[in-house]
């Protein structure tokens, strides 16, 4: 048998807060191969890509190059063993030309001067010999994102790169550039280079990958030949399958609609459209969750209804009130509650004390505030300790900071805030991803209490078993767009669900526009 | 009025423009230096004030105004090195460590003025020296043109040939590529193996060096003695200076002129009775209306920019 070009054994990786993001990954690359390293975001690849390149020391674990064990300690060494990376945030310095990024740490000189023409010179060359043409003259940040990935490219080959990483090369890209990326890999193989692609994109990996790895939860969870699996393979050994959870839920009894989005369009500068006229509703008393693989677009639709990010046009109304473009906090005072994605970003301060950031959306409120400018302190530490008591989140006091508490737990300081601000509509992104079991399963039953109780939920998550347990109604999300709209959740299947989720399958405009109900 | 524009329109204000603005750029090509290697310089103040006082006290100890010079530069470069040390090294805050060593340099040059010459205020008790001034042939002799930009203090002159220097050092050589990569974007200076770091001391030497050329201007050319906070806030009109002139080694030079000409203005308007305080704050003023003109404009820029990108 051949000698893989690279194998990883039994890599750990523990970040110094704690998140074990490898959990002893076994990961082997043959040489001349196209190989996608697939997974969910959260997965570990990046992690593992980065213990590869250098740019993190594995807790445990062995590399070996060609064969030979290896010592990556600084993408230097990774470089002057023949790898190199193209990360998922460029690494360029947008007001250099193209050439002086690509000879950057190795300038050519005439005399103690840099010489431009060599770097125009060289830049030229090289991407003609691979095929990759750059403008060499012109500055970065006046470029296109397909050609900035093809400087990071030449910059790698440049290097004397034999084996190249890309992580999420098409996330940023048109189907247009994907495809030049495409045609240019291909090149790259034939003339002899080993190519690891990071995605979540299973079409792409049909299209252009040999082999895959697939990682989840930090952990191997598969290895096939590309032509012997189908993206429904690839995508349940993506996501698997949880631990059945127990959800007490009786069907919904809906009453008015609370929120109604309308046409929502947005696209972030110099990228292409995320959100593609997004329309739908929710009501009291009911759960509409929206699933999809995650970069879809969903993370931006949910930031522009609870105002952290401005979209382009469109209309957000929250019981008729118009909350397009609204501050966070003319939103929240429209009675919505928000659990973020990101917690340890949006949903905490992870400094400040439990019982901080339990009042940090009502602090200037009553009971919470006394006259304008002084607050109730004795109040805000009752309101804690009686939360940490019926929120069961695990600490000594209220007076805790919140850094301290494990993921689980945080997670619960920031449910017990928002399900406590009695609101009529609740938005959940992700609310249980990365916590343990019995806090997931508390809080999907807290969700459905609150919609018992008459709140109007809107829940976004990329775990189809969460989606499909709480919602009462489903949309699908799928490249910025409403591809499947179910207002029953009976009869669905996750395979059906999976062909949505992955763009094979698509309702009819009529259909989809039913998700706005009245 | 009409006497204070007959004061004004002479061959000696150009002169006096060109003489003040000295010190200034010297200042402003050590902050554009680092600030395009991604350090905030706030301690050029200290910088040139410790540079002067060193330049007066080893030029009186030695008589011998060259090594005067060295020492003021040098212990230019070893304050930034100082503040390189904290900020680079043990990670406390850039601007923090900046107003420490500014303070720093206040009170030790007026405590060792105290020990050296026995005075609080001025070194006038110390025979210091002072660099000569040039006389430039034939265009010392051109009517005009003569008077206006012959006749500088050597510094002055040493000062436009920096500005070609550091213009040549950052456009045109690898580590001026380096520097300004490392400025931008570390992440991407450190992947392709160039040490951000040692960039970035590079950087506040050669900034050290400068705003000491800046400081001995000051001392040893401009007067002839030094004086307890001589730079009265010239460190900080030299990073203003140097925004203004939208971070370049040309456009810095201009905006050094910009506040060159307010400060020689505001010599003339006191020798017109105006309110010597009010005479003084001038500068200050245009350093705010300045920055505040070109905050505006950067705005206005950037809005256009994300309009354009929308499509
Ligand atoms: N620098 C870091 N410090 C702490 N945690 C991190 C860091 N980078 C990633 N993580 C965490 O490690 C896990 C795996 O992340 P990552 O490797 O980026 O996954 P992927 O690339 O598959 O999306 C995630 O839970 C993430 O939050
Ligand atoms: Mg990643």
């Amino acid at each position: 048998m051949e000698t893989p070009i690279l194998e990883m054994r039994d890599i750990v990786k523990i970040y110094p807060n704690g998140v074990m993001a490898n959990k002893g990954v076994n990961f082997k690359v043959m040489p001349g191969e196209i190989h996608a390293l697939l997974g969910e975001n959260g997965a570990g690849k990046t992690t593992l890509m980065n213990i590869l390149f250098g740019l993190q020391a594995p807790t445990s674990g062995e590399i070996f190059y060609k064969g030979k064990k290896v010592k990556i300690a600084s993408p230097h060494d990774a470089i002057r063993l023949g790898i190199g990376m193209v990360h998922q945030h460029f690494m360029l310095v947008p007001s250099l030309t193209v050439a002086e990024n690509i000879v950057l740490g190795m300038e050519p000189k005439r005399g103690v001067f840099f010489s431009k023409e060599d770097a125009y010179r060289i830049t030229k060359e090289i991407g003609e010999k691979y095929g990759l043409e750059v403008p060499p003259k012109e500055r970065v940040q006046d470029l296109p994102v397909g050609i900035r990935q093809r400087i990071e490219i030449l910059k790698t080959l440049l290097r004397g790169a034999e084996l190249l990483v890309l992580d999420e090369p098409t996330a940023v890209l048109t189907p247009q550039e994907t495809e030049e990326l495409f045609d240019a890999l291909k090149k790259l193989v034939s003339q002899g280079k080993t190519i690891i692609f990071i995605t979540h994109k299973l079409r792409e990996v049909k299209e252009i990958g040999d082999r895959i790895t697939v990682l989840r939860n930090g952990k191997n969870a598969g290895e096939a030949l590309v032509k012997d699996v189908t993206e429904e393979d690839m995508s349940r050994m993506m996501v698997g399958r949880d631990v059945e959870l127990i959800i007490h839920k009786t069907p919904s009894k809906p009453g008015e609609v609370i929120l109604h989005v309308e046409n929502i369009e947005y696209t972030p500068p110099g990228h292409n459209k995320l959100l593609k006229g997004i329309s739908f509703s929710v009501r009291e008393g009911e759960i509409l969750g929206i699933a999809g693989v995650e970069g879809n677009g969903q993370r931006e639709l949910i930031e522009i209804l609870t105002g952290l990010r401005e979209g382009d046009s469109g209309s957000v109304k929250v019981r008729g009130k118009e909350l397009f473009g609204a501050t966070p906090r003319e939103i929240r005072l429209a009675s919505v509650a928000h659990i973020p994605e990101d917690r340890m970003a949006r949903g905490v301060a992870a400094l400040a004390s439990i019982e901080e950031n339990l009042v940090v959306d009502r602090y200037f409120l009553p009971p919470f505030s006394k006259g304008k400018f002084s607050i109730d302190v004795k109040k805000i530490h009752e309101n804690g300790e009686k939360l940490v008591k019926e929120f069961g989140i695990k600490a000594k006091s209220s007076v805790v900071p919140v850094e301290m508490l494990s993921g689980g737990n945080i997670q619960k300081v920031v449910v017990a805030r928002e399900f406590t601000s009695n609101a009529k509509l609740i938005i959940a992104n992700q609310p249980t991803r990365g916590i343990d079991v019995g806090a997931t399963e508390f809080i999907r039953n807290r969700l459905v209490d609150e919609r018992d109780r008459g709140a109007a939920v809107l829940l976004v998550s990329a775990d189809l078993m969460e989606v499909m347990q709480l919602s009462d109604r489903l949309i699908v999300m799928y490249e910025g767009e409403i591809v499947g709209y179910f207002d029953s959740l009976d009869g669905l299947t996750e395979q059906e669900l999976g062909k949505y989720m992955l763009g094979i399958k698509k309702d009819a405009p009529e259909k989809i526009k039913e998700a706005v109900v009245s | 009025m009409n006497e204070i524009l007959k004061g004004i329109l002479t061959p000696a204000f150009v002169y006096s423009i060109i003489r003040v603005t000295t010190p200034i750029l010297f200042a402003a090509l050590g902050a554009l230096i680092t600030d395009l290697a991604g350090v905030i310089n706030i301690a050029l103040e200290g910088i040139m004030l410790t540079a002067a006082f060193f330049g007066v006290l080893v030029s009186a100890f030695t008589q011998n105004m060259w090594l005067g010079l060295l020492a003021g530069v040098l212990s230019g470069v070893g304050i930034a090195l100082i503040l390189g040390y904290f900020s680079l090294n043990l990670k406390t805050d850039l601007i923090l460590a900046g107003i420490a060593i500014n303070l720093l340099a206040s009170g030790g040059t007026i405590f060792l003025l105290y020990i050296f010459a026995g005075d609080k205020g001025t070194s006038s008790s110390l025979k210091s020296l002072v660099l000569p001034n040039i006389n430039i042939p034939i265009l010392k002799d051109i009517p005009i043109l003569g008077p206006m930009f012959s006749g500088h203090h050597i510094l002055t002159y040493i000062a436009i040939i920096s500005v070609v220097i550091v213009h040549y050092f950052l456009y045109h050589t690898p580590l001026g590529l380096r520097l300004r990569a490392v400025g931008e974007n570390p992440d991407a200076a450190d992947s392709v193996g160039i040490s951000v770091i040692k960039i970035k001391y590079i950087a506040l030497m050669l900034s050290g060096i400068f705003a000491g050329l800046g400081g001995v201007h000051l001392s040893m050319g401009y007067v002839s003695w030094f004086a307890r906070d001589m730079t009265s806030g010239r460190g900080f009109i030299a990073l203003a200076a140097e925004t203004l002139g939208g971070r370049t080694a040309i456009g810095t030079t201009l905006g050094s002129l910009v506040f060159g000409a307010a400060d020689a203005l505001s010599y003339s308007l006191q020798a017109f009775r105006m309110p010597s305080e009010f005479a003084q704050s001038f500068p200050f003023i245009i350093t705010i209306l300045a920055l505040g003109f070109y905050a505006q404009q950067q705005i206005s820029r950037a809005k256009k920019r994300k309009a354009a990108s929308r499509r």
